[in-house]
């Protein structure tokens, strides 16, 4: 095969399917150093679509932020403008926004917000702690039922399988909103185990936290589910059998161990879908968080507020992947390898 | 196209082929007929009209009269799911269209133009990527303002990137086959190697990919909606019966959670299709 052309694509495809190993001969910390790079330009690139996005709103910007503001759509005097136009920096030339914009998120600033006319750093500072807790309960809570699951079925027989990968395929596929509305009418309509609005204890987390957490545990069972029954026919699985380790312990110690990778993998990414699905949940759940003052700022077009959130969520997903990377490196001890 | 696998034995008859299709194929086959009845011919289902009110019976659970129940109006919830396939499925094929035209230019692209270009349409695909797809699609729609345009815009873009990540690496994985190194030793044009081996062989797969991604758009799309983003109620379109059930929750849970069972039915029913899809794809390879 004429590898060499295509070298670059398969350490980045690797990436994303987890099938191939990084090229080996590479040393570790130059390949730290190319993925830190690599995201460094990402987010910039995100930052100027971001920008532009922002300056692309139709109409007159100061007249748009004015009626945002207002809550009205009326033309507005130059008298009424000004203030604004001297607020945002308006009348500067675009290319000296845009630096000035680059420069303020370098240093956290981003910007203030066009109808609370607070900077958008202190709204998310607020409402990111509930956010943060919900994301990171949810990846719990889905490598639990995930691997409860596909250890309890993977492997014992085409039935099993069979209804195994089905609820996986159905879990994976199921919207968030309407698994938590199921959710809230089961568990705190009709049963009254949990609260039904807001709860920002421990109790209120859970079902929040499960309407996150059972698609995911279905996508990240399909990645395990392949894995763990192609480790179970693998040669060091009877050796442990000729060992006389019990069945449970093989499949917990050995071929949990060769199953999870792709999972892990995958995890990376899966923050990201967790978090645009806990905008969803946190309106379901009337939850605060980052959530609901995206959705607030969307629909009353407060730009710097949707980018400073869509930014943050950007870089905290981009640095995930990057984590994900070096979490694959220690649980496989072949990618460690450097020559 | 099974049939030509074995042209000596008698051709079965249509009912008994229908039999021996897997059950979940079965299923999904019915469910798309269904569905494209609804959204062809939604009087020949519905029991009432879409926007047909009865005040002396708001918010009615399911019964016999209305299967699905009623809204705050009086409309049979039924009825309006039946007329609102049309708008629904619209926005799935619209944005799925959207999304594979995107991924097949910048795949493409990035797969196959010179140097500079691939370096770039990679750089764009990375950092589009570095966008959870529901916030791409949240950002645009901050931009143009919500509408039924808009939302087909921001979930085909929104989900453009990972399917273009897809097409290129069909490519690469195409241009790198053997049969393309035979085409280059038989001495064949560039052009031709492209046209008759890489693009048929890297693109087939987007056949199934199409049919997984109208079902993954509806759900996309729903999920806007839901939070009002996307087509506003009265609409009887599904996304829009949520948003407007999602007030009722408490007293009427069938409002939300009877639309949003439709909408899961018909993702599963195009991921099935798309899964058969690809199989039969796959074999027609070899």
């Amino acid at each position: 095969m004429t590898r060499t052309s295509f070298s670059e694509t398969d350490a980045e495809t690797g990436g994303l399917l987890g099938s191939a190993p990084p090229r080996r001969g590479r040393g570790a910390p130059r390949l730290v150093v190319g993925k830190v790079v690599s995201a460094a330009l990402v987010l910039f690139g995100a930052a100027t679509a971001a920008f532009f996005a922002q300056a692309s709103l139709p109409g007159d910007r100061a007249t748009v932020i004015l009626n945002i503001r207002a809550g009205q759509a009326v033309a507005r005097t130059p008298e009424e403008l000004a203030p604004i136009n001297a607020e945002y920096h308006l009348h500067d030339p675009l290319i000296v926004q845009y630096f000035g914009y680059l420069r303020g998120l370098v240093v956290g600033d981003l910007g203030n917000s066009y109808q609370q006319h607070r900077p958008v750093i202190a709204i998310i500072a607020d409402q990111l702690g509930a956010t943060i807790v919900l994301t990171l309960t949810a990846l719990v809570f889905a490598w639990i039922i995930m691997v409860v699951w596909v250890t309890l079925t993977a492997g014992k027989g085409p039935a099993s399988r069979a209804i195994g990968g089905f609820f996986d395929t159905v879990a994976a596929g199921l919207p968030h909103y309407w698994l938590g509305i199921i959710l809230l009418l089961v568990f705190a309509l009709s049963l009254g185990w949990f609260p039904v609005i807001g709860g920002t204890g421990p109790v209120g987390l859970v079902l929040p936290a499960l309407t996150l957490a059972i698609p995911l545990a279905g996508f990240l069972g399909q990645a395990t589910r392949t894995e763990f029954e192609r480790a179970l026919d693998s040669p060091f699985v009877l050796t442990a059998r000729m060992r006389g380790m019990g069945e449970t312990g093989i499949r917990l110690r050995h071929v949990l161990r060769h199953a999870v990778l792709p999972a892990v993998t995958l995890s990376g990414w899966a923050l990201g879908a967790t978090i645009s699905g806990a905008v969803v949940v946190e309106a379901v759940f009337a939850r605060p968080g980052i959530g609901q003052v995206l959705v607030t700022a969307v629909s009353s077009q407060d730009m710097p507020v949707v980018i400073g959130i869509v930014m943050l969520i950007a870089a905290f997903y981009v640095l995930a992947n990057l984590l994900v990377d070096i979490a694959y490196a220690i649980i496989d001890p072949r990618l460690r390898r450097t020559s | 196209m099974t049939a030509t696998i074995a042209p000596a034995a008698p051709r079965p008859t249509a009912s008994a082929r229908l039999l021996q299709l897997p059950w979940d194929l079965f299923a999904a086959l019915t469910a798309t007929a269904v569905f494209a009845l609804a959204a062809l011919w939604p009087a020949l289902l519905a029991t009432q009209g879409p926007f047909a009110m009865d005040l002396a019976n708001t918010l009615a659970p399911p019964s016999s009269a209305h299967w699905f129940g009623t809204d705050e109006s009086g409309r049979d919830l039924y009825s309006r799911v039946i007329y609102g396939t049309a708008a629904s499925l619209g926005v799935g094929i619209g944005a799925a269209v959207v999304s594979l035209t995107l991924a097949v230019i910048l795949g493409s692209l990035a797969a196959l133009g010179n140097r500079p270009t691939a370096a770039a349409v990679g750089w764009l695909l990375e950092v589009a990527f570095a966008f959870p797809a529901l916030l791409l699609s949240l950002l645009l729609i901050a931009v143009l303002g919500p509408s039924i345009l808009t939302l087909i815009l921001a979930v085909g873009i929104g989900t453009a990137p990972g399917y273009a990540r897809m097409v290129r690496g069909q490519i690469l994985s195409a241009r790198g086959a053997p049969y393309v190194e035979a085409a280059v030793a038989l001495g064949h044009s560039r052009g031709r190697i492209l046209r008759q081996h890489i693009l048929p062989n890297s693109l087939r797969p987007l056949v199934a990919v199409f049919a997984l991604s109208i079902g993954q758009s509806i759900v996309w799309a729903s999920s806007l909606s839901f939070l009002g983003l996307g087509i506003a109620p009265p609409a009887p379109e599904w996304g829009a019966l949520l948003d407007a059930g999602r007030g009722y929750i408490t007293v009427a849970g069938w409002l939300t959670v009877i639309p949003g069972l439709v909408i899961v039915l018909l993702a599963l029913t195009t991921t099935t299709l798309g899964r058969h899809l690809q199989s039969i794809l796959e074999k027609g390879e070899k």
